[in-house]
């Protein structure tokens, strides 16, 4: 028995990525970022709003969150649905009533199915690509003009709808074709969400041109922490109250921005026994004083200025 | 199709030995718990060759959730793990994916200046032994603590393999290797399994005098948040825990406790209070030998080796069945 030969060559085996597509970089040895008035902590909420068809075709893996059982699946239809009727006005409120923006990350068939939610959203904050919906994956190996078509239905729908120029972009399930990155560059994306190697933006290449990888942590995600590992909400408050001391003080010892994101999804944080958790975790955050609530846009924007 | 290999029942590296009345092991200054850190530091290709036998990702290329998580280790959570091990005086021992040497050596220089350990866990986290031949096997490892050597002058003493993927020459291997690389001073110790509190004599084919030290799946950091999801006060609770129990018993026979890290887990910012604060418990404890896999090893080797093979060979032995296939 043996392998072969090529399982022990190792053609990437250099300094730095074994791919082209960013540079190697510690967060510790970088220039520091200066945030809008001098704040320490960068404060950004994503909402994604999303659609989960009931003929969940899976093709070529189900999306997570979508249906699990035999068709028709009610009850994971209907629960997340419960998001995008019930669970959005309680976050939008617990927002509003903070004077606290989002960016909202949205499925495009949602503009054709809920527009009013969707234009909604857009006056309370930065709405974002999340793909047409949640069963239309991105992935390896899938058609080039299929996915370029995926991503200009969503875009194209979303800008029209809201007016926005939607350049931020987030894909369902966080998952992404060899050339994702291109064809988003090709429309007019500027930043993307869907990697989560850094705490802070940096630069991402693609042939098209460059884009800025904003940094949407899935460790305290509503869906990882609550779902995946079936913590208590209680731990949920406890894990996100825990990570703003530890950026903040990291940002205030550094010298240098640091930044909170928090990726929810009205479903799930959006139940009457989770939202006075979002509401305690946001008040606990804004009670220090020294954070810069804002939008992704503005994050980017700011970033690249002090890049170059 | 890669052809399984035929199967033993039993590893056969080491004979029972109950915990109850073995030789007082004594560590230095009278310590009654030898504490060690061992961070993993990783490198996952992003698209690696196809191992027959195990997926590396769960979806098509880019797989871009894991590769992504375990890229922020590097770029974001060592500094912060390491910051943390500096301020209470701890010497990470590293189960090192070696080509980390090539592709990130500012991480490497700053735990050489820290003269931490490094030890061998592979070549990449995504390059399994599952499939290779024993002249595959014995050329990776060969190659990993050749590397280890060359970028940091240490000769390896310690082997984790890679993603805990084994055949059944891998122990045999490493230490042969490590022998003829370093003489006594190579390939002493293997992390690879995990059937004791105290380190144990490891049978070889070679007959070396070699050693297990306990690093503890229970203890590590992805077993508890990923595969046990554990929150991130209950971890630190746990390590707590473990530490209470192993240092009481160890008044009786010094016993081991290892913290296997990961620095795309236990830094993140959720996460990395409560790691501080179990260390700083379990520091602010007199009687612990803060040290490193390897130092653990040659310790043992040197004042426990022989008594516990005495110990061994006294004590019952395992039965096999009646009917058992030979």
């Amino acid at each position: 028995m043996s392998l072969e030969p090529e399982h022990l060559l190792y053609s990437n085996r250099q300094y730095g990525m074994d791919h082209n597509r960013y540079r190697w970089s510690r967060l510790s040895e970088r220039q520091p970022v200066e945030w809008s008035d001098g704040k320490s902590l960068a404060l950004w909420i994503n909402v994604s709003l999303q659609h989960f068809p009931l003929d969940q075709r899976g093709d070529p893996f189900p999306p997570p969150g979508g249906m699990t059982m035999p068709y028709p699946d009610l009850r994971h239809y209907s629960l997340r649905d419960y998001g995008n009727r019930v669970g959005i006005y309680r976050v939008l409120d617990a927002l509003a009533s903070r004077k606290l923006s989002a960016s909202f990350a949205v499925n495009g068939e949602l503009a054709v199915r809920l527009p009013e939610l969707v234009r909604l959203a857009g006056e309370q904050g930065e709405i974002i690509g999340h793909g047409w919906n949640m069963d239309c994956p991105h992935y390896g190996g899938m058609d080039e003009g299929q996915e370029q078509q995926l991503i200009a239905d969503t875009l194209g729908q979303l800008r029209n709808l809201t007016g926005q120029a939607v350049t931020g972009w987030l894909s369902p399930g966080r998952n992404e074709s060899e050339s994702t990155p291109e064809r988003l560059v090709e429309q007019e994306v500027s930043y993307f969400c869907d990697w989560v190697n850094d705490d802070m933006p940096y630069r991402f290449d693609t042939d098209k041109g460059s884009l800025t990888a904003m940094p949407l942590s899935t460790e305290i995600e509503d869906t990882f922490v609550l779902q995946n590992n079936l913590h208590s909400e209680l731990s949920w408050l406890e894990q996100t109250c825990d990570a703003c001391d530890f950026l903040l003080q990291e940002a205030q010892q550094s010298g240098g921005g640091r930044l909170l994101a928090l990726s929810i999804h009205p479903w799930l944080i959006g139940q009457p026994h989770r939202i006075g958790k979002l509401e305690q975790a946001l008040d606990y955050i804004l009670a220090k004083g020294d954070i810069w609530p804002t939008t992704p846009g503005e994050i980017v924007r700011l970033w690249c200025k002090q890049q170059y | 199709m890669a052809q399984e290999p035929l199967k033993k029942p039993d590893p056969g590296y080491y004979d029972y030995w109950a915990y109850r009345d073995r030789p007082k092991i004594s560590w230095p200054n009278g310590a009654r718990l030898a504490l060690w850190v061992a961070p993993n530091i990783e490198f996952y290709e992003l698209n690696p060759p196809a191992n027959p036998f195990r997926k590396a990702w769960p979806r098509p290329f880019p797989a871009i959730q894991g590769y992504g998580i375990r890229d922020w280790g590097n770029r974001v959570g060592h500094q912060r793990q390491m910051e943390v091990l500096d301020h209470y005086g701890i010497r990470g021992s590293i189960s090192l994916s070696t080509a980390l040497c090539d592709h990130h050596p500012e991480i490497i220089e700053l735990c050489v200046e820290r003269n931490w350990e490094f030890f061998s866990h592979g070549i990449y986290n995504t390059r399994y032994t599952y499939g290779m031949s024993e002249t595959q096997e014995r050329e990776m490892i060969r190659d990993s603590m050749e590397t280890i050597h060359r970028h940091t002058g240490q000769q390896c003493a310690g082997y984790l393999a890679p993603a805990l993927s084994h055949s059944e020459f891998t122990l045999d291997l490493f230490a042969e290797v490590g022998s003829e690389l370093f003489g006594d001073a190579g390939g002493i110790y293997t992390c690879d399994l995990f059937h004791d509190d105290q380190p144990t004599p490891i049978h070889l084919r070679s007959g070396k005098r070699f050693v297990s030290v306990p690093y503890s799946l229970e203890m590590n950091d992805t077993i508890a948040y990923v595969v046990n999801k554990v929150t991130p006060r209950h971890y630190g609770q746990m390590l707590r825990d473990c530490f209470d129990r192993l240092y009481a018993e160890g008044e009786q026979s010094g016993t081991v406790m290892c913290i296997p890290t990961h620095n795309y887990q236990v830094s993140c910012p959720h996460r990395l209070r409560a790691f501080d604060q179990a260390l700083e418990y379990i520091t602010a404890h007199s009687n612990v030998w803060i040290t490193t896999g390897r130092e653990i090893a040659q310790y043992y080797l040197e004042h426990c080796y022989d008594t516990s093979v005495a110990s061994i060979s006294g004590q019952q032995q395992v039965r096999i069945p009646e009917g058992a296939a030979a």
